[in-house]
């Protein structure tokens, strides 16, 4: 698998090289190379492998599931084990249409939240002066010198009936004494963790596109009677339009795929194609399926990124 | 940052040193158990009396010791899974016969538990119990008393089951124990159907029985539930014996005024063991036979015993056990009481995949 897509680039850099001296040839050669390596090794390989046994039948054995690859004296009877019947068996199933649309859902909403929470942050990130910019910057990279599960664990402690957010309320008399807090284990907890985990990645591309904006288009505009909100609207926002699509789609991306966050703040009731995936997979023990569950997921989430990646060629 | 992941190489590489340079020397027994589930003096006294280092690691459900075990190469030498896990792996070809020359103490067990357990092990030749218990219901007497009055009785499943009854609990908080194959095996049982059904109209059956009370459950999870029943967030619950005598013992330490009972309901229900067995493909064979060995003894399992309050298989151990622990009849149950109880045997792929499916449609509510 992996010979056969580096040998693309090889050849390519064969002719290029003939022309532009040994060295030049090599670096190049390598430049090409190392990418088509990495995606080859850790994107299309592990894709294969899930993909075949999404073809599959479960057994009971080591690994649970049937045919396994025997060498090419086999192959024919191999191939011909393979079938779609997971596939069929997922547009059967309501379960899993309501689970994606339910993930795709949450993803939808979390990344609306996590707009309105982070353009304003990242607004007056850009607009602080440059001596405090990286300190700025620095804090929101912070969190991340901390596990993301202690991070999630942490909300536990926050959200839950008997605690930290019950005893602020109850401190400053918002809240009647006998009264708690029910947002652990509902599906607003799951915002919440959704929106605190995945803020920084939605505030840093909207910072670096905030941040090369030229602040005197709206000095200008300013001058020239436009009112501050209007101007927004007219030139910031959508100069700042590639960091939307940016951390849009690096947060909304992972976030359809979530299991953590649900697993642990989410209630029973909290229906995401992550904890589908692991039922199928360890509940079950039904690899096959649990394969097919992820393809489709692959394949629902490469449309958002073909949007980015067409967005991202309009800006180069 | 570059620093930091500098530090990092230098400590793996030090770690991996410093284990290649520990496996010329020392010998290892690498142990996969539930957790909570031993008193860790227990592993200390073993490495001092026979020189070989326990690497002990734990686990919170069966399903993912399975996959570990199906993905093959897990590196671990004994592992605990329960009764229908352990049948299945055996057929999946997971674990190695165990060599009973190098485990005299075997004279120790009890004929009753391992006559039982052969069911899942025939002929034992795989496994020997390590601890055994039963599903029941978990109660905080006074809420519930309060919630239903003083004199409905206790000891039946209709007092969770029942959706008049279930409705009048949803103020003070019900938890349903999050695993399927034990929970479906206990509502076919209580409608009268074979616990140890694999059809699916019975499953389809016993998931009504769920669903009924779907609506009054506040939550379904396998080890918060001990804390909660505890503090009094909950104040009934379908739970393992040990796991509700546990959270007695905590309310009882806490001094909150929480009254906890176990329930092993007239109807009967899931009798459970957890038990020691060796991988096909474990790499300190002869550690793990002197490991398990050691574990049949009968004052280290006692000490066990008294410290998890479940019941072990191993007769000759009784006399070290703690009256309190012999005597509760929720961790020992009478002979009478024991008749009620059941075993299931494993669901095929088939099978697990409507009791599954079934499970989801009631924990989603859908």
């Amino acid at each position: 698998m992996a010979a056969s897509s580096d040998t693309a680039p090889k050849t390519n850099a064969k002719t290029t090289g003939d022309d532009g001296g040994h060295s030049a040839g090599l670096s190049r050669w390598l430049v090409v190379a190392i990418p088509y390596l990495w995606l080859a090794i850790f994107f299309v390989a592990p894709f294969l492998i899930i993909f075949k046994i999404s073809l599959s039948d479960t057994a009971i054995a080591i690994p649970p599931y049937t045919p396994v690859f025997e060498g090419f004296g086999a192959i024919g009877d191999f191939v011909s084990q393979l079938d779609f019947e997971n596939y069929v068996f997922l547009t059967d199933d309501p379960l899993y249409i309501e689970a994606y649309i339910s993930s795709l859902k949450i993803a939808l909403v979390s990344t609306v939240l996590l707009l309105i929470v982070g353009y304003p942050m990242a607004l007056a990130m850009a607009r602080a002066s440059s001596t405090i910019r990286p300190t700025l910057v620095m804090l929101v990279i912070l969190p991340f010198w901390t596990s993301f599960l202690i991070r999630v664990y942490a909300w536990i402690g926050i959200l839950k009936p008997d605690g930290l957010l019950t005893l602020l309320l109850h401190a400053i008399g918002l809240m009647g004494p006998d009264d708690q807090v029910q947002i652990f284990r509902t599906d607003t907890a799951v915002y919440i963790g959704m929106v605190y985990s995945y803020l920084p990645f939605m505030v840093l591309p909207l910072y670096s596109a905030l941040e090369k904006m030229d602040h005197s288009l709206i000095e200008a505009a300013n001058d020239l009677g436009c009112p501050p909100w209007k101007a927004f609207w007219k030139i910031t926002f959508p100069l700042s339009l590639p960091g939307v699509i940016a951390g849009s789609m690096i947060c909304f991306i992972p976030i359809t795929g979530e299991f953590v966050i649900p697993d642990l703040l989410g209630g029973a009731d909290t229906l995401m194609i992550g904890k589908t995936l692991w039922t199928e997979f360890f509940g079950n023990r039904d690899w096959p399926l649990a394969s097919a569950v992820a393809v489709v997921l692959l394949v629902l989430l490469v449309v958002p990124i073909m949007v980015f990646q067409n967005q991202q060629k309009k800006v180069a | 940052m570059k620093k930091q992941l500098l530090g990092l190489a230098a400590l793996l590489a030090a770690s991996v040193f410093s284990a290649s340079v520990a496996g010329a020397q020392e010998r290892e027994v690498h142990v996969y158990n539930w957790s909570d589930y031993i008193d860790e003096t227990i592993l200390t006294d073993f490495t001092k009396e026979t020189g070989i280092k326990v690497v002990y690691d734990v686990f919170d459900s069966n399903e993912v010791v399975e996959t570990k075990l199906l993905a093959g190469g897990s590196g671990y030498d004994v592992v605990v899974p329960t009764g229908p896990f352990l049948a299945r792996q055996i057929q999946a070809g997971v674990f190695q016969k165990l060599d009973k020359s190098k485990l005299p103490n075997l004279v120790n067990m009890w004929p009753q538990v391992s006559d039982r357990l052969a069911k899942y092990d025939p002929g034992n030749q795989y496994a020997v119990n390590y601890m055994w218990g039963t599903t029941g219901i978990g109660i905080n007497v006074d809420k519930v008393k309060k919630a239903l009055g003083d004199n409905v009785p206790l000891d039946s499943w209709d007092v969770l089951f029942k959706p008049e009854n279930a409705k009048k609990l949803k103020s003070c908080g019900i938890n349903i124990l999050d695993a399927s194959d034990e929970t479906f095996a206990i509502a076919m049982n209580y409608i009268g159907k074979n616990p140890d059904s694999k059809d699916t109209k019975d499953l389809e059956a016993g998931g009504k029985v769920y669903q009924a009370i779907r609506p009054y459950a506040k939550t379904f999870n396998s080890s918060a539930y001990i804390n909660d029943l505890a503090n009094g967030d909950i104040c009934i619950t379908i739970g393992w014996s040990g796991d509700i005598v546990q959270a007695k013992t905590r309310a009882e330490k806490a001094n909150n005024g929480v009254n906890i009972d176990f329930i092993i309901p007239k109807e009967g229900t899931y009798m459970w063991f957890d038990n020691l067995a060796i991988p096909a493909d474990a790499k300190n064979v002869a550690e793990a036979h002197e490991f398990i060995n050691y574990l049949m003894k009968p004052e280290v399992i006692a000490k066990a015993s008294n410290y998890v309050q479940y019941a072990n298989g191993n007769l000759a151990s009784q006399k070290f056990v703690d009256k309190e622990v012999l005597g509760n009849p929720n961790i020992y149950p009478p002979e009478d009481v024991v008749k009620r109880l059941f075993t299931i045997s494993p669901y095929g792929p088939k099978e697990q995949r409507v009791l599954n499916r079934v499970w989801t449609q009631i924990k989603t509510g859908k």
